[in-house]
């Protein structure tokens, strides 16, 4: 019986122009376009400079500014009220002022304070640009004691440090949203597959064929998802060969492992759409309620921001959120190689919730009432 | 006039009538407010740090004692080995490792230089940045300490100030755009759905039939959701001063008039759709992936405008929500006055006026 | 017991405090051709959705089949075909494939089901229609193919829910003649309907209102016992007794 149903849905799959398409341009959207929208890096701050000195000194400080990749000069006010007002008007994100004296006090050995101030509306943007900024002028004042040769009679004391970073050596963005990236596309394909399918039935008036029918519902719902699960690992394959040749973006772990995952979250969110379908009357309600429930996921999933920096108490919340498993885990495969044994906690928790919703979704199907 | 009144309470009541859509419209943007406020978080909190020191001097007491007393870290482990450092990362316990070089405060005196070293999980670039920024920051305020005993010249020191957001919160930074974004999807979604099911129903024709003028139809079918609209945008703005903690700093009247530009935009889009196709389906379907994910995506709501190339920046530039919310930004964190954000301003009323005549003659055309 | 098919006693279904079905109690015999007659709202696609399995009675018992209805709604479905007056095969199947599916569901297979299909086709007259997208076929030939894909299975009973609502008179005299074949098969006939000429073709006929079965018999013996001259006169005099309000 099996195999009539899983022929029959096949075919409708595949006829429907629009899922089709879907299929392709997904894929494409998420994998090929959102790494570079995604990108939460900050670089080009634009700085906005007041020299108050007008000497050598400052002016190479400026220029120094400038040189740097993280900075912008976009603005030159001759105030700091002028510079501040450029920040409102958002032509600056990051002033810099340099005070009267900066260079007359330096070479005196006085220790010369430099205003930076920063925007931060946006906090990340605001606080790393000014570090950044910190660490330029660390840099100078190491340069220009370099250049002005020993002091004598002392040896000065000074920290080399040197800063590195494991598993993505460059901080590439893209590395980091990938497969997060991915999470995203097998979720919202396989929910919206399932989500419309049941209640597609139900409006068209087919159901009540099937529901007449000696079909056991176990049976019912497996040719319904069975082909979401091939559809939703294809999808998956496509995407990592998206990432792979335009991004460049290849795991570290095994493919056995991300396959292994796949195939268990696939069966979580297709079952998960599934109940949201059953509960529904008409397409328009599934897809609503869909929405929702998709945005709330995907936001507190760990994919945009992370979860640590959360409240604890919405951290306990997002623990029944099935998406941050998959996340944390595609992540780890992904950046750090793990193996199956350092992911058995995300194995567990998805296991769990796949035996929840499957059951949940054979049993919100009703034949009779 | 009496027949266009009794019309708009005909589509209030309707409105009202549809409990699930109703608690949908009304729970839907408190929900979002609230969980973008407090889940969208990007501030460090509690990264914990690793110790690698063969030294163990004067020197690197002084230095862990003062990470240890930062607000950003937690001295959670000190290494024995270096070949733990990879296992820590991998184990995921550990967001930075601060490795010291051997014999630490002899080389400073000695050589006058000694290696400290940062190793970050860069896993989440973002926070690798910050973390090694802030470790660097407290290093750097080490070595001044340092130096300030030995008198040596050419010492900046930087004051940093932040400006407008002094604590980096972040719900200052997203709370502003969730009000375009729930406006997005209440008045456009909700008001093309609408118009579309009327049009399956085939009610449509019977009003296009009725001696309304079309432009009486039309404001009937908009005034319902204009007022839920406003409605939302006040729950939203209460929620985010009162529960959120976020000011509005500027001009509440330079807000409102911002705002009701903006839902006459999304008003606009709905009825544009609902010109635009003829079923609920499509309707949902254009105004989800047509509007919801550019509006998410492309409106510098979550991800920064400034970190995307430029081909993509472009396309922002059409987003409706990506002008609003700089317009919220300015006005609630801010508080800066309407000259500063004339510009964006401008942009809204453009669209808005574009949008509605675009609406208003395809629904001559097409419905009439 | 009789060579009852279906067997109703005292079936009764509620939905909070309104009793959509009160008390029904019939019984149909094999090969029967049973009207169910009823205004709107008078229960009757509740009773027939009771006996199909796709609603558990709220009291009293009924068997469909030799099957109980609330006990083994399951076996119940092996043995039946239903066609429902909102018009249910995949139109985004093909005919052949939806036959395909059908009879796939009731067990049958490989060549027996090319087998049974070429012929059902041939019966039909579709045999050029096989490769036809459903939606595309006009409606009447639509129920024609519902009706035949209702007892491609050659259930003991087929449940008929206004099959004919929207076809023009021909197709309605050829769908007609459908029934009467599967009838001379022994194929109990369960049939609603809004046409009374329609109704004169039942071998017997039942008139609902509010939920209660007021009168049962022949289309002859009813005419006589009303002292009317049409089926239609019949309902009209039964239907005029209705308090609960059509919807």
């Amino acid at each position: 019986m099996l195999s009539y149903l899983l022929e029959k849905e096949f075919k409708q799959i595949f006829r429907n122009t629009f899922l089709s398409k879907l299929l392709i341009v997904m894929p494409v959207m998420f994998i090929i376009i959102f790494p570079y929208v995604t990108n939460q890096e900050v670089r080009d701050v634009k700085v906005g400079v007041v020299d108050h000195d007008h000497s050598p000194l400052s002016r190479r400080l400026v220029e120094k500014v400038g040189a740097s990749p993280y900075f912008r000069l976009s603005d030159v006010s001759a105030t700091y009220p002028g510079a501040l007002d450029a920040v409102a008007e958002g032509e600056s994100d990051l002033v810099l002022a340099v005070p009267r004296g900066f260079e007359h006090d330096l070479v005196r050995g006085e220790v010369v304070e430099v205003l930076v101030a920063a925007n931060s509306v946006n906090g990340t943007r605001g606080t790393l640009g000014a570090q950044y900024l910190s660490t330029i002028l660390s840099d100078y004042s190491g340069e220009l004691r370099e250049a002005a040769g020993a002091v004598p009679g002392a040896v000065l004391p000074v920290f080399r440090t040197e800063t590195g970073f494991r598993f993505n050596p460059t901080l590439d963005y893209k590395v980091f949203m990938v497969p997060g990236l991915l999470v995203m596309l097998l979720t919202v394909l396989c929910c919206a597959f399932t989500a419309l399918n049941i209640v597609g039935e139900k409006e068209a008036g087919t159901i009540e064929q099937i529901n007449v029918s000696p079909v056991p519902r176990a049976l019912f719902i497996l040719a319904k998802l069975l082909p979401n699960w091939i559809i939703g690992l294809l999808a998956l394959v496509f995407g990592m060969l998206a990432a792979w040749l335009v991004h460049g973006v290849t795991p570290t772990g095994s493919l056995g492992t991300i396959l292994l995952f796949a195939v268990l979250y696939v069966c979580v969110v297709s079952a998960a759409g599934m109940v949201v379908s059953n509960y529904s009357n008409t397409m328009q309600q599934a897809m609503f309620v869909m929405f929702f429930f998709l945005i709330i996921f995907m936001i507190t999933c760990g994919l945009f921001t992370p979860i640590k920096s959360m409240p604890d108490w919405m951290q306990w919340c997002v623990s029944v959120n099935p998406l941050k498993y998959f996340v944390q885990a595609l992540r780890l495969i992904y950046l750090k190689g793990s193996g199956f044994a350092e992911l058995l906690p995300e194995f567990a928790w998805l296991c769990g919730f796949a035996v929840v919703f499957n059951v949940w979704a054979v049993w919100s199907y009703k034949k009779s009432l | 006039m009496k027949q266009f009144q009794s019309f708009v309470i005909k589509e209030f009541r309707q409105i009202f009538r549809d409990r699930r859509t109703m608690l949908i419209l009304l729970v839907m943007p408190v929900v979002q407010v609230l969980l973008l406020g407090y889940a969208i978080k990007t501030e460090i909190r509690d990264a914990r740090l690793a110790v690698f020191d063969p030294s163990k001097d004067a020197e690197t007491r002084r230095i862990k004692e003062r990470f240890a007393a930062s607000e950003y870290f937690i001295l959670t482990e000190e290494l024995t080995r270096p070949e733990q450092i990879n296992d820590v990362f991998k184990g995921g316990d550990i967001d930075l490792v601060l490795v010291f070089g051997e014999d630490f405060a002899s080389h400073l005196q000695h050589d006058g230089e000694a290696a400290v070293q940062l190793i970050a999980d860069g896993t989440d670039p973002n926070q690798a940045a910050m973390l090694t920024g802030y470790a660097s920051g407290i290093l750097a305020d080490c070595q001044a300490a340092l130096l300030e005993n030995y008198n040596a010249p050419f010492q900046i020191r930087a004051n940093v100030r932040m400006l407008y957001n002094p604590q980096s919160e972040s719900a200052y930074n997203f709370v502003p755009g969730v009000v375009g974004l729930v406006l997005m999807l209440i008045c456009a979604m909700m008001t093309s759905v609408a118009i579309v099911r009327e049009k399956e129903t085939g009610t449509m024709e019977v009003l296009l039939a009725s001696p309304m003028k079309p432009m009486h139809i039309m404001l009937s079918k908009m005034l319902p959701y204009f007022t839920l609209s406003v409605v939302n945008v006040v729950t939203v703005l209460l929620l985010a001063v009162f529960v959120m903690g976020v000011p509005i700093r500027g001009s509440l009247f330079w807000l409102a008039v911002s705002s009701v530009v903006f839902i006459f935009v999304a008003l606009a889009l709905g009825l544009l759709i609902s010109t635009l196709v003829s079923r609920q389906m499509s309707a949902l379907l254009v105004s989800g992936i047509g509007l919801m994910m550019p509006t998410i995506v492309f409106s510098g709501l979550i991800f920064p405008l400034e970190s995307m190339p430029e081909g993509l920046r472009w396309i922002s530039d059409f987003v409706p929500a990506r002008w609003y919310i700089a317009i919220m930004r300015k006005i609630m964190i801010e508080g800066v006055g309407v000259a500063y954000f004339f510009k964006e301003l401008g942009v809204i009323v453009l669209m808005a006026v574009v949008l509605m005549a675009a609406a208003w003659k395809n629904f001559k055309v097409r419905l009439v | 017991m009789k060579d009852s098919v279906i067997y109703a006693d005292g079936l009764t279904k509620r939905f909070g405090l309104f009793t959509a079905v009160d008390h029904i109690s019939f019984e149909v015999e094999r090969g029967e051709i049973f009207g169910f007659l009823g205004a709107n709202g008078a229960g009757k696609t509740t009773a027939m959705r009771m006996f199909c399995g796709l609603s558990i009675p709220t009291s009293g018992t009924g068997r469909v089949a030799g099957y109980d209805i609330a006990s083994q709604p399951e076996e119940v479905k092996r043995h039946i075909g239903y066609m429902s007056q909102k018009f249910s095969l995949y139109e985004d199947l093909k005919v052949w494939e939806n036959l395909r599916l059908f009879g796939g569901i009731y067990g049958m297979r490989g060549r027996k089901l090319a087998r049974k299909s070429n012929e059902m086709l041939r019966d039909l007259g579709f045999e050029a229609e096989r490769e036809t997208f459903v939606r595309a076929l006009p409606l009447g030939w639509k129920q024609k193919l519902a009706f035949s894909v209702a007892i491609f299975h050659e259930p003991k009973v087929v449940f008929l829910d206004e099959p004919t609502g929207g076809v023009d008179p021909v197709t309605r005299r050829q769908f007609w003649e459908l029934i009467y074949r599967a009838a001379d098969r022994g194929i109990t006939v369960f049939v609603t309907t809004h046409y009374m000429d329609e109704a004169e073709y039942c071998d017997r006929v039942s008139i609902m209102v509010d939920g209660r079965i007021e009168a049962l018999d022949t289309p002859r013996n009813l005419r006589t016992r009303f002292g009317a001259e049409t089926m239609d006169e019949v309902f009209q005099q039964l239907a005029r007794r209705a308090t609960r309000q059509s919807d």
